[in-house]
């Protein structure tokens, strides 16, 4: 059970207290940013105890997301719901963001008196939160003489269709206001975290994808949705693919709404979106990649004779050349020391797939030896590959059922992203 | 929003909400309401708009209603008198037709928390038990626990809790988890909500329908259930079976936890159920949130405990991130170090071998320590590594690779060779006080293999006036000596110039006394000086076995799974200041392990032996003085104690030996009664920290006791209270010299003598030994802590044993 629930910004300021218990004083929340603060070492670690009470905490947004608990709790439960939180915070806030808590704080606290009670979380649920939720989010942009009047609480256009009570109770939430006017879409996103080591002699040491299909539903009622995933989709290790491009996970996981009556003949998930946003499906794959990774990288690192350092890196995107637009073939990028990390930040706001980009760097190093040449590395990187996904799932198609009236839009996007990419040099 | 102090805030926003201009105009109103709120947020304190705010609750608009809630519940406890005027604002409320604005009412009744108007919140509550809504009927099922909670004392009326009881096969999923938690609240004197068959089972088919919270939480409470018969069991298992996998870590977790607490006498089927969850584990480890990977890598590290080998092929999931925070990245590292085997070592080492050069010097010390850890058992692909490090030339890094390396070659002797021509040439100067430490510990041991050593010592010697840490300049001193005794004529010297220094100049009066120490043994001739500070020990090969721990079993940590212990020890391990040292697994070779060391007792001093078996390593520091010791043992009386008969006699050794042996091994001796007195005691003394246990840290209080044969009967016969004569019996024996105490110590005696007596059979009569048949050794802790007193006990007793055996044969000889 969660004694208390608070919301700091990153300079120790508070946004939200809420005390479910009265267990614990005020003074916690101090307490709190002490020990937060007093710990070194980027992010101290999650779990924090002062006498009897203890501080589980998150980051997310810039913001800390704090609960406390005096009962043994579950840590997966608290961290869990905190995260839930966050999630919930932005699906009816639109974004996540010290100015965003604080213009919809209102909206926070109602939030937090209906998802937990005594200290229990009650439901997190945003179908059934939606008809509870009665504050209307305030998104940060229209900004007029009259909201700063009243310090931006309102937006001035929400104030007026301002509907009375008893019929507010079916009322559904608008979710995100900020990202989209329309109201009938869907989006379905197949996200692919990438987490590799290429070995300094080039061989990958270590391939991981995670990956999720994330529905984010903005849709008022839409009573199922099948999603279509590749016919070869296979899970496990077990099942020889023979030839032909077989799309294979190790593991796959679905959330619990999601019914797979029709999964293993036709691979078709069914699932009743509800408002905002949820992962049905989540699913691993380790080692055996279906295709190369996405770069490689060529380094030569040496001494100069005026004693300082050339790194000489090729980077070279062995995705297939339609993978981005062809327009931008000469990026413009940027490179900049960053002493404080002792590491050099090289920036290419795009890369086509089948281009090569080299650079050299040379650095004046003090006390340059031969030795400091083995301390040059690791090479990371961070990317985005839009509509790649490194399985290879696909979604075949997504059908709505009933048909929804008027135009609805659906959305298929695929993203690939660097959790960590490492090459070692 | 200009800051304009709390008095003119509350002024100016109660001129606002009276004005009857602003009340008229609803959102005028609510804005002003709204600032209300924003204003108590931000920490101000509003209290004194009490009784407007209660004017505003008769409203129908609910977004207002529910801003003065939220207002008038922080401040209820302030005003409990004008709270009442709410009350009847709100149960009218509870009696609305909309089920919103009842649950509300009924909601935030409760959530005044003033014991007073409790009288007036049952019958609503009451009436909300059987409301049509089944949003009115959650919240006042936690009504119920919240009056409880309330008044604690007052007794539940029964009708209420069958009430309660009935509401379990409530149609809502809510409302039944909230029963389970509103009666475990209620009836906590009682041990909880009572799980019979029945309920266990309605709750096990009803899983399905809750939320993945109301799962876990149902799951927690099944804990308690022990199902009748195997046949039920594995009912249940199986129907519990795929919560397992579920993707939501707090179900998977909270079913793995209920599936070891219901099959712990089920070892097979807890091995298989761990490997069932290692999947969802593995993805909770891999998760985007940062804090559930943390959560899941500490738990983690539990499982390996037991099974060593669950994870090894995964061992890749455990390569840290490149943006990862350092916390996980040590985590991780832990978690790679537990997973080697002969498969993956070469990735492991290569992959750690990256990590060393971190730009964050904690991170690369963890990693250094890491390789370390592995060289126990592959040591020479580790030392590779950790002596290819050496050529960086970073402080940071030399400093870590030089400790790792004393405390590998400690273990492992066969190392030094290595080592040696590691030292061999060397000429980095070290700003790192621990990092000097473990170089000057290596010279002085190694001293005679590694040609530039005089000169490197030397060069300490000289600059000894400007060293400021007292623990360096111990070193430096038994690393001189060592030096000496196997290369005189370089030593010598630069010896006697370091000894006048410290013995004339040097104001802190450990090193002091030590260089005193040195002196005086020097005058006693140069084979005492090497009997004393060589004592032939350059490693103690013997640790190597207690290092590898055998697996634990389940039940060990089957009772902090999916608690927040294992976050709590993950947090105190990487939080720890002294990032140099990390508790897991290091072990620290003592640094004087001589007996001179013994004489002069300086247990404040840091470098004292940091030895370690496996996870659990004792310290002699922080140091406890003699009153403090007393105080604790009296304290601890009622607390942690246990008292143990080990068969093993009294060493025939020297107090002076069995101290040193003692301290050796990290456990502190306070006092003693010399040999052949009857009763015999020592008292110790030894902090143990403990990675992988619930309580990190503990003071663990300890005396040994031997009572004589003759001495027994005397003292059987005076009838008198023990605990007063324990108590002065201490206080003699921290008032430190022997002579005094004779006479307190017989009381102790016949307690022991009783024990004594029922071991006395078990143990060979042998004739001539008849007095030195068991020792008994009462133990006391703080916090108390099995296995780490169980641990210290093992360590006590190899020790004696180790004793008895050595003196033994001279004894015959």
């Amino acid at each position: 059970m969660i004694s208390q629930v608070f919301i700091l910004s990153s300079k120790g300021d508070h946004l939200i207290y809420k005390d479910f218990r009265g267990e614990a004083g005020k003074d916690a929340v101090n307490k709190f940013y002490e020990m937060v603060t007093a710990l070194t070492g980027g992010q101290p670690p999650v779990v924090m105890k002062h006498k009897e009470l203890h501080f589980v905490h998150i980051r997310q947004g810039g913001l800390y997301w704090v609960a406390t608990t005096k009962a043994d709790a579950s840590p997966f439960t608290i961290i869990e719901f905190l995260n839930r939180l966050t999630a919930l915070v932005k699906d009816y806030c639109g974004c996540l963001s010290e100015k965003s808590v604080q213009m919809n704080f209102a909206l926070i606290y109602e939030l937090l008196d209906e998802v937990v009670d005594f200290g229990y979380i009650q439901t997190t649920s945003t179908d059934i939160l939606k008809n509870f939720i009665q504050t209307e989010a305030v998104s940060s942009k229209p900004f007029s003489l009259f909201d700063l009047s009243n310090v931006g609480l309102f937006g001035a256009d929400t104030q007026q269709n301002k509907v009375a009570p008893s019929a507010a109770a079916t009322r559904p939430i608008v979710s995100s206001q900020g990202e989209q006017g329309g109201k009938n879409e869907i989006f379905v996103d197949v996200i692919e975290r990438m987490s590799v080591v290429i070995g300094a002699n080039g061989v990958l040491m270590k391939a991981d994808i995670e990956g999720e299909i994330r529905v984010k539903c903005y849709m008022p009622s839409c009573s199922e949705m099948r999603i279509g995933l590749n016919e070869e989709f296979s899970i496990g290790k077990s099942q020889l693919s023979g030839y032909g491009a077989a799309v294979r996970v190790d593991e796959c996981s679905f959330h619990q709404a999601v019914r797979l009556d029709e999964f293993d003949t036709y691979r078709i998930l069914k699932v009743c979106p509800s408002q905002g946003e949820q992962t049905v499906m989540q699913y691993q794959l380790c080692d055996d990649l279906p295709t190369a990774p996405p770069f490689r990288l060529f380094p030569s690192i040496e001494r100069d004779s005026g004693g300082r350092l050339l790194m000489y890196l090729k980077l070279r995107c062995d995705l297939p050349p339609k993978s981005l637009s062809q327009e931008l073939s000469s990026p413009d990028q940027s490179a900049e020391l960053q002493p404080k990390n002792k590491a050099v930040h090289w920036e290419i706001p795009r890369f086509p797939g089948g281009a090569q980009l080299s650079a050299l760097f040379k650095l004046e190093v003090s006390g340059l030896s031969a030795a400091s040449l083995q301390e040059v590395g690791p090479v990371s990187l961070n990317f985005e590959l839009p509509k790649y996904t490194s399985t290879g799932l696909q979604i075949r198609f997504l059908r709505l059922s009933p048909i929804q009236p008027g135009p609805s839009q659906r959305w298929v996007r695929y993203v690939t992203h660097s959790d960590s990419y490492t090459i070692r040099i | 929003m200009p800051y304009l102090g709390d008095e003119h805030t509350v002024r100016e926003l109660r001129r606002a909400l009276s004005n009857p201009n602003v009340q008229a105009d609803h959102l005028r109103y609510r804005n002003t309401i709204h600032r209300v709120i924003r204003v108590m947020s931000q920490g101000q304190d509003v209290s004194g708009l009490y009784s407007e705010m209660v004017k505003a609750c008769a409203t129908v608009d609910i977004v207002q209603k529910k801003l003065v809630y939220v207002f008038l519940c922080s401040y209820a406890s302030l005003n409990p008198e004008l709270s009442l005027l709410v009350i009847n604002t709100l149960r009218k409320d509870c009696s609305d037709h909309n089920p919103m604005v009842r649950s509300l009412a009924l909601r935030n009744m409760c959530n005044l928390r003033l014991p007073g108007l409790s009288q007036y919140v049952q019958q609503p509550l009451t009436v909300g038990l059987k409301d049509k809504a089944a949003c009115v009927r959650r919240v006042a099922v936690l009504g119920w626990a919240k009056i409880h909670s309330l008044q604690p004392n007052t007794e539940m009326d029964v009708a209420v809790v069958n009430e309660l009881y009935g509401l379990l096969r409530d149609p809502d999923p809510v409302v039944m988890v909230n029963c389970l938690r509103a009666l475990e609240e209620i009836l906590q004197e009682e041990g909880g909500v009572a799980i019979n068959k029945p309920i266990a089972h309605h709750l096990l088919n009803r899983l399905k329908l809750c939320d993945v919270w109301g799962q876990s939480e149902v799951l927690a409470v099944l804990q308690r259930y022990r199902p009748r018969g195997e046949d039920e069991l594995f009912d249940i298992l199986s129907l519990l079976d795929p919560a397992l996998l579920s993707h939501h870590a707090p179900v998977m977790a909270a079913t793995l936890r209920l599936f070891l607490s219901l099959c712990s006498t089920l070892p097979a089927v807890c091995m298989s159920a761990l490997e069932r969850a290692r999947g969802p584990l593995l993805a909770a480890a891999g998760s985007t949130s940062r804090e559930l990977r943390y959560a899941a890598l500490c738990h983690i590290q539990l499982l390996l405990r037991s099974e060593p080998g669950l994870l090894g092929e995964h061992y890749k999931r455990f390569f840290c991130g490149y943006a990862e925070p350092p916390y996980i990245k040590q985590n991780k590292m832990q978690v790679l170090v537990e997973l080697v085997n002969d498969d993956n070592v070469a990735m492991v080492l290569d992959e750690l071998r990256g990590y060393c050069t971190d730009v964050n010097t904690e991170t690369s010390q963890t990693a250094i320590n890491a390789i370390g850890s592995i060289g126990r058992s592959y040591t020479d692909r580790c030392l590779a590594i950790l002596t290819g490090l050496l050529g960086l030339k970073q402080e940071h890094i030399t400093s870590a690779v030089l400790q790792t390396l004393r405390d590998l070659v400690w273990v492992c002797p066969q190392c030094g060779d290595a080592v040696c021509s590691a030292l061999e040439g060397w000429e980095d100067n070290l700003q790192d006080s621990q990092g000097r430490g473990a170089l000057l510990w290596l010279l002085g041991v190694y001293g005679d293999r590694v040609t530039g050593a005089p000169y490197l010592l030397e060069d300490c010697i000289d600059g000894v006036r400007s060293e400021v840490s007292a623990e360096v300049k111990t070193e430096l001193l038994t690393a001189t000596l060592r030096l000496f005794l196997s290369r005189p004529a370089e030593t010598q010297d630069m010896m006697g110039r370091l000894l006048v220094y410290c013995i004339e100049e040097e104001v802190d009066m450990c090193v002091r006394d030590q260089a005193l120490l040195y002196y005086r043994l020097l005058h006693c001739g140069i084979e005492e000086v090497r009997q004393v500070l060589q004592g032939g020990r350059r490693s103690d090969p013997s640790l190597g076995p207690l290092i590898g721990r055998p697996p634990e079993p389940i039940s060990q940590w089957a009772s902090i799974f999916n608690t927040l212990e294992p976050l709590t020890l993950g947090a105190s391990t990487v939080g720890n200041s002294d990032p140099v040292t990390p508790k897991l697994s290091t072990l620290t070779p003592n640094t004087l392990t001589s007996n001179a060391e013994a004489m002069t007792p300086t247990p404040g001093d840091p470098h004292l032996p940091d030895c370690s078996s496996g996870a659990l390593s004792l310290s002699v520091s922080p140091a406890l003085t003699p009153e403090e010791f007393e105080r604790l043992w009296l304290q601890l009386e009622k607390g942690a104690c246990l008292e143990v008969c080990v068969a093993c006699p009294v060493p025939r050794c020297s107090p002076e030996g069995l101290q040193v042996a003692l301290q050796l091994v990290n456990i502190q001796t306070l006092a003693f009664t010399p040999p052949n007195t009857h009763p015999w005691r020592v008292y110790l003394y030894t902090h143990t920290s403990h990675i992988s246990t619930k309580t990190p840290h503990t003071l663990i209080l300890a005396e040994l006791l031997h009572t004589g044969g003759e001495g027994e009967k005397e003292e059987e016969e005076e009838g008198e209270e023990e605990g007063e004569r324990e108590e002065e019996g201490e206080k003699e024996g921290e008032g430190e010299k022997e002579g005094e105490k004779e006479e307190e110590e017989e009381g102790e005696g016949e307690k022991e003598g009783e024990e004594e007596g029922d071991k006395e059979g078990e143990e060979e009569g042998d004739g001539e030994r008849e007095k030195e048949k068991g020792l008994l050794v009462v133990m006391r802790q703080h916090p108390g802590d099995q296995t780490a007193l169980r641990g210290f006990l093992s360590v006590l007793t190899t020790v004696l044993h180790t004793l008895s055996t050595h003196t033994a044969c001279t004894y015959t000889a």
